[in-house]
C-alpha cells in the first residue's frame, strides 16, 4: 500500500502522540523514584538515590516481590504442564464437545478480573471451604495463565503437523524418544515464550489477587496498592513500580524475540 | 553399502510368478481401511517380491496412500493382514516394523542440521555416535549431497531436501522403502532427473521400493509392476507394458495413456462386433479418402481439430458412424491432413482391446 507524503506524515505524528501519552508517565514515574522532595513535586528539584536505598531495606517491598516472584513461578509451572496437555488434547485427537472446551480453556483471559476474582472467593471460601492462601492465589492465576502457554503451544502444533513424529517413528524412535528428540524441541520456544507471558501476566495481576489473596499474602501489586497513599512512602512506591515495569517488560521483550515472527499469540 | 544384493536385468524381476526363488517382501491380505463411513481402502491382496520396484497408481482419494500408510504402520487396518518378510506385523507400531518412509512433504526435522537428520534413524537405534556419523556421511555420498551435511533443512531447496529424506531413509537399510509421491513437489526438469537417480538407486541398494503416484507416465516408466488403484481397490495388477497395452477395464484405459473406448453401440456401428472395445491412439493411421489399408479395420470420417504436441500431432476426427477418434499422427507423416479433410482412419484388429 502506498500512502502520500502528508498521510504519512499526518500518521507519524498521531503514532508519535500516542507513544508519548503512553509512555510519558512511565518515565515520569522513573524520574520521580528519583525525586528528591518525597511529596513528588514536578518538576524534580534534585535527585537522589536514597528512595532506592530505602526500598531495598524495605522488609514489607522486599517480602512483597519474594511473594510475587513464588506465585508468578508456581502459577507458570502449572500453567505450562496444564497449557501443554491441552493444548495436545485439543489439536491432536477429536471428542464429544472439543470446540466447547477450547473456548472454556481460552475464556479466562476474557473474562473481567473482577468476576473471575469474586467467582473464585465465592468457590474457595463458600463451597470448598478453604482457607485463602498463597495456593488460591496460585490457581486463581494459572486460569489464566494457561491461556498463554496453550495458544502459544497449539499454535506450534498446528504448524508443526504430525508428519515428523511419523517420521520420527517411522526412523525407528519410540514414542517417549519422540517425544523427547523431536516434539519438545519443536515446542521448546512456544513453552518459553508462554512462560513469560503467564509470568508476566502473574507478577502484576491485582484484582483476582486482591480476592483471591489471604490476609497474611502480599503480592507486589498489592502492596504497592497499600502504601501508595502513604504519603512518606510514595517514593519507595515509585521506586517498586520501577522494578514492576522492569520484571513485566523484559519477560514479553524476550518472549517476542524468541517467538519471532508474529507467532506469539497472547 | 556392503549389504546390496544385485538383482539381474530388471524386466527378470518383473513378476511374482516368474522367479520362484525371490522371496515375498510384502503380502496384504483382504486389507481394508474404514475411516468414519469411507472405505478408503476395500479388500486389497497384493503380493509385493523382494528388490521390486513397485507402483501404486490412481488418483487421489483412490486408497493408495492409505495402503502406504498402513504398510509403514502409521494406520492400522479395519481388516486384513499385513505380512513383511513372512511375519505378521498388523497392530504393530511403525518403529518395530523394518519398512522406512520418504513422506511427500519430506517432514525433515527443522531443529537438526543435514547430518543430524540422516543419523537420525541411527541415533535412536543407539548407534555409537562416530560411527552413525560415518554412516550418516556414506549415505548423503549416495545422494551426492556431502557438502551440505552442515545445513538447516530450510537452507535446502526442494530437491535437495528430496535427497535428504531418501538418504536419511536408507541409512538403516530397511528392507523396504515406502515412497508416497516423493517427487510431487519438484519442477519437471528435476523431477526426470530425480526418476533416473530413484531408478539407479533402487538397483544399487536391491531393497523394495514400493512408490505412490498419481502420475501415470511416472509409474510406467519407473516401476517394475503396477497396481492401478480406484475407489480403495487394486483395478488393475501387472507389468507397465500389460497395464498400457492390455487395459482390462475402461477406467484403466483411460487413466493410464488415452485411450479410445468403443462402447458396445459403437463397436456394433463402427467395429461390427459385440463388445467394448480400447484403442490407442498411436494404433490409427490416417489415408486420405479413396486410399485403404490392406488388413486393416477402416472408418471414415472428418478432421475436426489437430493439435501440434512437438513429437507429433492430435488429431480428433469425427467418423461417419458418430464416433470420435483421438488419433496421434507422427511428426513423420508423409501426408499431413488438415482440418475438415475427408480422411479414412485404419488400424489393424489386434490393436483393439477388449475390455471387461
Amino acid at each position: 500500500m502506498t500512502l502520500s507524503p502528508l498521510t504519512r506524515r499526518v500518521l507519524a505524528v498521531l503514532t508519535g502522540l500516542v507513544l508519548v501519552l503512553m509512555y510519558a508517565p512511565l518515565l515520569v514515574v522513573v524520574v520521580n523514584s528519583f525525586n528528591q522532595d518525597p511529596s513528588m513535586t514536578w518538576p524534580p528539584e534534585g535527585f537522589t538515590t536514597k528512595w532506592w536505598v530505602r526500598a531495598f531495606h524495605s522488609d514489607g517491598a522486599r517480602d512483597a516481590v519474594l511473594t510475587s516472584v513464588q506465585v508468578a513461578l508456581a502459577s507458570t509451572a502449572v500453567a505450562l504442564l496444564l497449557g501443554t496437555l491441552m493444548a495436545f488434547a485439543l489439536q491432536r485427537f477429536s471428542f464429544f464437545g472439543k470446540n466447547t472446551v477450547n473456548l472454556l480453556v481460552i475464556l479466562p483471559i476474557a473474562l473481567p478480573g473482577i468476576v473471575t476474582g469474586i467467582a473464585l472467593n465465592n468457590a474457595f471460601r463458600g463451597i470448598l471451604g478453604v482457607q485463602l492462601s498463597i495456593m488460591t492465589v496460585v490457581v486463581a492465576h494459572a486460569t489464566f495463565c494457561i491461556v498463554t502457554v496453550f495458544n502459544n503451544v497449539i499454535a506450534r502444533l498446528r504448524r508443526m503437523g504430525g508428519n515428523l513424529e511419523e517420521a520420527s517413528a517411522d526412523l525407528g524412535a519410540g514414542v517417549w524418544t519422540t517425544f523427547r528428540l523431536v516434539t519438545f524441541p519443536q515446542l521448546r520456544s512456544a513453552l518459553l515464550a508462554g512462560g513469560l507471558l503467564a509470568f508476566a501476566l502473574s507478577f502484576d495481576e491485582i484484582i483476582v489477587t486482591t480476592f483471591t489473596a489471604g490476609s497474611g499474602t502480599t503480592t507486589l501489586p498489592i502492596w504497592i496498592l497499600n502504601n501508595l497513599f502513604r504519603p512518606n512512602q510514595a517514593p519507595v512506591v515509585a521506586v517498586v513500580a520501577v522494578m514492576l515495569i522492569v520484571v513485566s517488560i523484559v519477560p514479553i521483550w524476550i518472549a517476542q524475540r524468541i517467538a519471532g515472527d508474529a507467532e506469539t499469540v497472547r | 553399502m556392503s549389504e546390496s544384493i544385485c538383482f539381474g536385468p530388471m524386466t527378470q524381476a518383473t513378476s511374482v510368478e516368474a522367479g520362484p526363488t525371490t522371496g515375498t517382501a510384502i503380502r496384504l491380505q483382504g486389507l481394508t481401511k474404514h475411516f468414519g463411513d469411507v472405505r478408503a481402502v476395500d479388500g486389497v491382496d497384493l503380493e509385493i517380491a523382494d528388490g521390486e520396484f513397485f507402483s501404486m497408481l490412481g488418483p487421489s482419494g483412490s486408497g493408495k496412500t492409505t495402503v502406504l500408510r498402513l504398510i509403514a504402520g502409521f494406520e492400522q487396518p479395519t481388516d486384513g493382514v499385513i505380512t513383511l518378510a513372512g511375519a505378521d506385523v498388523t497392530g504393530t507400531a511403525p518403529f518395530e516394523r523394518d519398512v522406512n518412509t520418504v513422506f511427500q512433504d519430506y517432514a525433515l526435522f527443522p531443529h537438526m542440521n543435514v547430518l543430524e537428520n540422516v543419523a537420525y534413524g541411527l541415533r535412536v537405534r543407539g548407534v555409537g555416535k562416530a560411527e552413525r556419523l560415518e554412516r550418516a556421511r556414506e549415505a548423503l555420498g549416495t545422494v551426492r549431497l556431502q557438502h551440505v551435511s552442515d545445513r538447516k533443512p530450510t537452507q535446502l531447496s526442494g530437491g535437495q531436501r528430496q535427497r535428504v529424506a531418501l538418504a536419511r531413509a536408507i541409512v538403516v537399510r530397511p528392507k523396504v522403502l515406502l515412497l508416497d509421491e516423493p517427487l510431487g513437489a519438484l519442477d519437471l526438469k528435476l523431477r526426470e532427473q530425480m526418476q533416473v537417480e530413484l531408478k539407479q538407486l533402487q538397483r544399487e541398494l536391491g531393497i523394495t521400493f514400493v512408490f505412490v503416484t498419481h502420475d501415470q507416465e511416472e509409474a510406467l516408466t519407473l516401476s517394475d509392476r503396477v497396481a492401478v488403484f480406484n475407489d480403495g481397490r487394486i483395478v488393475q495388477l501387472g507389468t507397465p507394458r500389460e497395464i498400457y497395452e492390455a487395459p482390462q477395464t475402461e477406467y484403466v484405459a483411460t487413466f493410464v495413456g488415452t485411450s479410445n473406448v468403443f462402447g458396445p453401440d459403437e463397436a456394433r456401428a463402427v467395429l461390427g462386433r459385440e463388445g467394448r472395445f480400447a484403442l490407442r491412439p498411436e494404433k490409427i493411421s490416417l489415408f486420405s479418402a479413396g486410399e485403404s489399408a490392406a488388413g486393416s479395420i477402416s472408418a471414415r470420417g472428418v478432421v475436426a481439430e489437430t493439435i501440434y504436441l512437438g513429437t507429433g500431432r492430435r488429431v480428433v476426427v469425427d467418423l461417419e458412424a458418430g464416433q470420435r477418434l483421438v488419433v496421434l499422427e507422427p511428426s513423420t507423416a508423409v501426408a499431413p491432413v488438415g482440418r475438415g479433410d475427408s480422411v479414412v482412419a485404419a488400424w489393424r484388429p489386434d490393436d483393439l482391446v477388449p475390455l471387461a
